[in-house]
């Protein structure tokens, strides 16, 4: 199943009206993305700083990255399909340019931005654009 | 104002941030193991320290400064007392008990060689491990540990097995932060005299909870933070037997615990100076002094008698729980809830309590090692206190049913 788009995904989230059915979504979303094989969920590919337990592993391929996350939690893994949205399948140079604090504000999100020990999307978040740093130049 | 029993409508007006809404619900607050909320009496004492005699102790000549060092020194013989502690030197402000245990842990790593054991239990909070384990690593000393019972309980055999001559401190939780498992700490202190080994209590938990007489317990040191008794963060308390803290190595240097200084030397002071470097957290200890007050004019039985009943209460809701697990069974345990629910990640669950204002703490509760001798990744673990209500338990138990229903 492939994910909604960065434009669908903002006007379907406005349209609910209360916590249900927003993490309702968010949850299903996590569902959608790819998961990561467990003999790939080595500690090398652990994401430092988040209180569930999150892997990312990346792979360029013809200028282009392509990211796969998993996390044990599922609403970490509904975020992560968030994010995957707006920097999977992109070139590094189009990855920098993503404001993703303005996403998730438009998500009304922004809680799971802020930089606090156990939220892990922070940290997600910029291994994301230090991959893509270490291939822009 | 005197509590003869509890009222705990006007217990709960005590304290503001109780009266608020988090995302738009009453906020229900379970997180008391992380921090207990704070009455108006500590918070008016902290206010009025800084509006009225905010000024360094022990120093200046002037009218400010003799205020503030006479609050601040009261605050100790408050502390003293509340502890019964046979002497106010014996009370030595820390940051909390982190620090207090590390004044502790850093001056027996000094004095420990190879061959020589430290003891701790399969339950503590990093706090109370990482730091005896470091104490060994520097001195080429032995870290032994005591197991717990699949239940929670200090298995007391085996903890007795492990002491020798050798044992040269035991450390130990008075109540376990992660389980709420109670420590039979008067019996595990007699023990470990019998060896001859000082005996250092994480009172973190404790000291909200029951009633601590240093003098009865007979042990040599006793630790806690402010936070977790209504008080302040950032101040703390290590209580150590006068005989033994007077010859402790001093833990930071600076001003305030000198006698006398040269460009080349110094000596150190008396306790407690001596072992309190630089200007201390004045508001901090008149917070605490506030907290304490004000704690000790409830009655304890009832507050307990009080924290029973909402644990009994939300245990039987608790094995109603299609998927439940208490994790922590011990006979002998505080209002604490820990618990993993079939399918369903603590962080999950902690997080769409939140969206209901519901605030509990999810993951390992710092307690890695505990963690793993459970096999669990982690719990989700809701802390009851004097002033939380059956009605919120009961709130707690649908919000739950919710989050299940969401997470499967």
């Amino acid at each position: 199943m492939s994910l909604p788009t960065r434009d669908d995904i903002i006007d379907d989230m406005a349209f609910f009206d209360d916590w249900e059915q927003r993490y309702q979504y968010i949850i299903d979303l996590g569902k959608s993305i790819s998961r990561i094989d467990e003999n790939e969920k080595t500690d090398e590919n652990v994401v430092k700083g988040c209180q569930s337990k999150v892997w990312l592993i990346s792979n360029l391929d013809d200028g282009i990255l392509y990211f796969k996350a998993d996390s044990d939690a599922v609403i970490i893994n509904g975020l992560l399909a968030l994010v995957m949205v707006v920097f999977n399948n992109k070139t590094p140079k189009d990855i920098l340019a993503v404001d993703i604090d303005e996403y998730f504000k438009q998500l009304d999100l922004e809680r799971h931005i802020t930089p606090s020990r156990g939220n892990g999307l922070k940290a997600i978040v910029a291994k994301i654009q230090a991959i893509a740093n270490s291939y822009a130049n | 104002m005197s509590m003869s029993s509890l009222n705990i409508a006007q217990l709960r007006a005590q304290f503001p941030i109780l009266q608020q809404q988090v995302n738009a619900k009453p906020l229900i607050y379970f997180d008391n193991a992380a921090t207990t909320q704070k009455p108006y009496a500590v918070i008016n004492a902290i206010t009025d320290f800084y509006t009225q005699c905010n000024a360094n102790v022990h120093r200046g000549a002037h009218h400010l400064s003799n205020e503030s060092t006479t609050r601040f020194e009261h605050a100790r013989d408050t502390v003293a007392c509340f502890m019964h502690a046979a002497n106010r030197k014996e009370i030595i402000w820390t940051s909390g008990t982190t620090e207090g245990i590390n004044i502790v842990a850093h001056g027996i790593a000094k004095q420990l060689r190879p061959g020589d054991e430290v003891l701790v239990t399969q339950m503590e909070h990093h706090a109370n491990l990482v730091t005896w384990q470091q104490a060994c690593a520097q001195s080429g000393a032995s870290l032994k540990i005591a197991p717990i019972d699949d239940d929670g309980t200090l298995n007391i055999d085996a903890f007795v097995a492990l002491l020798s001559t050798n044992t040269k401190l035991v450390a130990f939780p008075h109540i376990s932060n992660a389980l709420g498992t109670i420590n039979p700490i008067k019996t595990l202190t007699a023990q470990a005299k019998k060896v001859g080994a000082l005996v250092l209590i994480d009172g973190a938990q404790g000291i909200a909870h029951a009633k601590v007489d240093v003098v009865d317990i007979g042990c040599d040191f006793y630790v806690f933070s402010a936070h977790k008794l209504f008080g302040p963060t950032g101040i703390g308390v290590l209580w150590g037997k006068e005989s033994v803290l007077k010859n402790w190595p001093v833990w930071q240097t600076g001003g305030e615990m000198i006698a006398n200084v040269t460009y080349e030397t110094a000596t150190w002071g008396e306790l407690p100076n001596r072992l309190e470097a630089g200007t201390p957290n004045i508001a901090g200890a008149i917070g605490l002094a506030a907290a304490v007050e004000w704690f000790s004019q409830l009655d304890l039985h009832a507050l307990q008698h009080h924290e029973h009943a909402l644990l009994k209460h939300a245990t039987e809701q608790a094995h109603n729980f299609d998927g439940l697990t208490i994790v922590g069974n011990a006979p002998e345990k505080v209002a604490v809830l820990s618990f993993v629910l079939q399918g369903c990640h603590s962080a999950d669950i902690g997080f769409l309590l939140d969206q209901q204002g519901i605030a509990i703490r999810s993951g390992d509760h710092c307690a890695q090692p505990l963690m793993r001798r459970l096999t669990l990744p982690g719990t989700a673990r809701a802390s009851f206190s004097i002033y939380n209500t059956i009605e919120e338990v009961d709130a707690f138990f649908i919000a739950l049913k919710k989050v299940h229903q969401m997470l499967i």
